[in-house]
């Protein structure tokens, strides 16, 4: 084939066209380019609460060092952010706070539930705590512990990043908006109840009305 | 439980001054604890705080304790120190439950008592007359669940799980904080118009 005319002037040598298929170029699905960038620069947001948040700040530190994950930049702006990281128990009090911080973030997001109180109300089985912040927002990983090591936390982030990267970008339902519906709730309240369920020791409490 | 340590010498000069307003004096583990009436309350403590022989000047703590026993009064606490002198004592106050759980503010004597008695109103329901802003502090504002420490107070909440979530998420967050907590409240004016429009409660920042 004679590559002539205005756009290829003159005729290519062997050497160019043997360059056009060089290492140079790569061809690849687009969903592994995509994935492969978002898995490998998750900024995360701190939301940090408790003692949990003082496991993130170690894994944050030199020792563990959460930027050999692409996690450099640590955002504490929620609209420069890719990943809510809860540390910590969550009062009701800061349920609209963090529902507010989640709502602030650009998609694509995900979430991070580090710990036994973020995850489930851990100890805190009482009036003032949120049973599990997935009654609150969507929770891709869960970090048990009391509070996690920084181990535990960096392989919640090492899963997270597995999952992002079987993520596709044309499936229409991944990236949309979750909102509270009419009744104010993220969840069917039957939902919330179910996850608040008590357990452990706690179950012979009753509650009046 | 008498800890073998003397009693303050506060009690007797209590008794001698104000007489059956006094109800009891005791020595618990090394504090001086003493039960004064509710209604001269608020007068003992400025006399304890002001008379050149006491000089309580320091509040350290006003919290309440209400006991299992069904009958026994609620328990308001005041923790006094006097700097000048190096001394503790505790004032009680009982609170019939039978009878509205009132009692004078002393943030009148102590600037620090405002933040105290507002706990102590969040967590008991005890009302503080005279406070300039008797308004909940750990709970927010809205909260309709009554007052958590109270020993009728079931440990998860008076409503159900779902209901306590579909509360917190509808919450104002405006009812969290007033203007007047915030130390920029002081420097509103003089803030760009910009940030003074992205503050205020129809801005941005109250949604």
């Amino acid at each position: 084939m004679e590559l002539t005319g205005p756009e290829h002037p003159g005729a290519p040598d062997e050497a160019e066209r043997a360059g056009f298929l060089s290492p140079n170029w790569v061809t690849a699905r687009l969903d592994d380019l995509v994935n492969w960038s978002r898995a490998n620069s998750l900024w995360p947001m701190a939301f940090g609460t408790a003692c949990c948040a003082i496991e993130f700040m170690a894994t944050a530190a030199s020792r563990f060092d959460l930027a050999r994950f692409g996690m450099e930049r640590v955002a504490y702006s929620p609209r420069q952010a890719d990943v809510l990281i809860c540390a910590g128990r969550l009062p009701f009090k800061l349920a609209p706070v963090i529902r507010r911080v989640w709502d602030q973030m650009p998609q694509p997001k995900w979430c991070i539930s580090m710990g036994a109180c973020a995850s489930t109300g851990g100890i805190f089985d009482s009036y003032a705590m949120v049973q599990g912040i997935d009654t609150i927002v969507p929770v891709d990983v869960y970090v048990p512990g009391c509070p996690p090591r920084p181990e535990g936390l960096l392989y919640g982030i090492l899963m997270l990043q597995k999952k992002i990267k079987r993520e596709t970008v044309f499936d229409p339902d991944l990236r949309v908006e979750r909102l509270a519906d009419q009744q104010g709730l993220f969840l069917e309240p039957a939902a919330v109840d179910e996850l608040s369920e008590p357990f452990g020791n706690s179950v012979h409490q009753t509650r009046s009305a | 439980m008498s800890g073998g340590a003397a009693e303050n010498p506060s009690v007797a000069a209590l008794r001698s001054r104000f007489g059956a307003a006094v109800e009891r004096g005791a020595v618990q583990l090394g504090a001086t604890v003493v039960w004064v009436a509710r209604e001269r309350a608020h007068e003992i403590l400025a006399w304890l705080r002001d008379d050149a022989d006491q000089r309580y000047d320091y509040l350290i703590d006003v919290t309440a304790v209400e006991y299992r026993d069904r009958e026994r009064p609620l328990e308001l606490v005041y923790q006094l120190r006097s700097l000048p002198r190096g001394l503790m004592l505790r004032v009680k106050v009982d609170l019939a439950k039978d009878r509205p759980l009132e009692v004078d503010s002393v943030v009148d004597l102590w600037r620090g008592a405002d933040w105290l008695e507002r706990e102590v109103w969040d967590m008991f329901g005890i009302r503080f007359r005279g406070h300039p802003d008797l308004r909940r502090i750990l709970m927010w504002e809205n909260y309709a669940e009554g007052h958590p420490l109270r020993k009728d107070f079931p440990l998860r909440g008076r409503f159900s799980r779902s209901e306590q979530v579909r509360r917190a998420l509808g919450a104002d967050l405006r009812a969290h904080y007033s203007m007047e907590e915030l130390s920029i409240a002081e420097a509103y004016d003089a803030l760009p118009a910009d940030v003074r429009e992205r503050l205020s409660p129809d801005g941005p920042a109250g949604r």
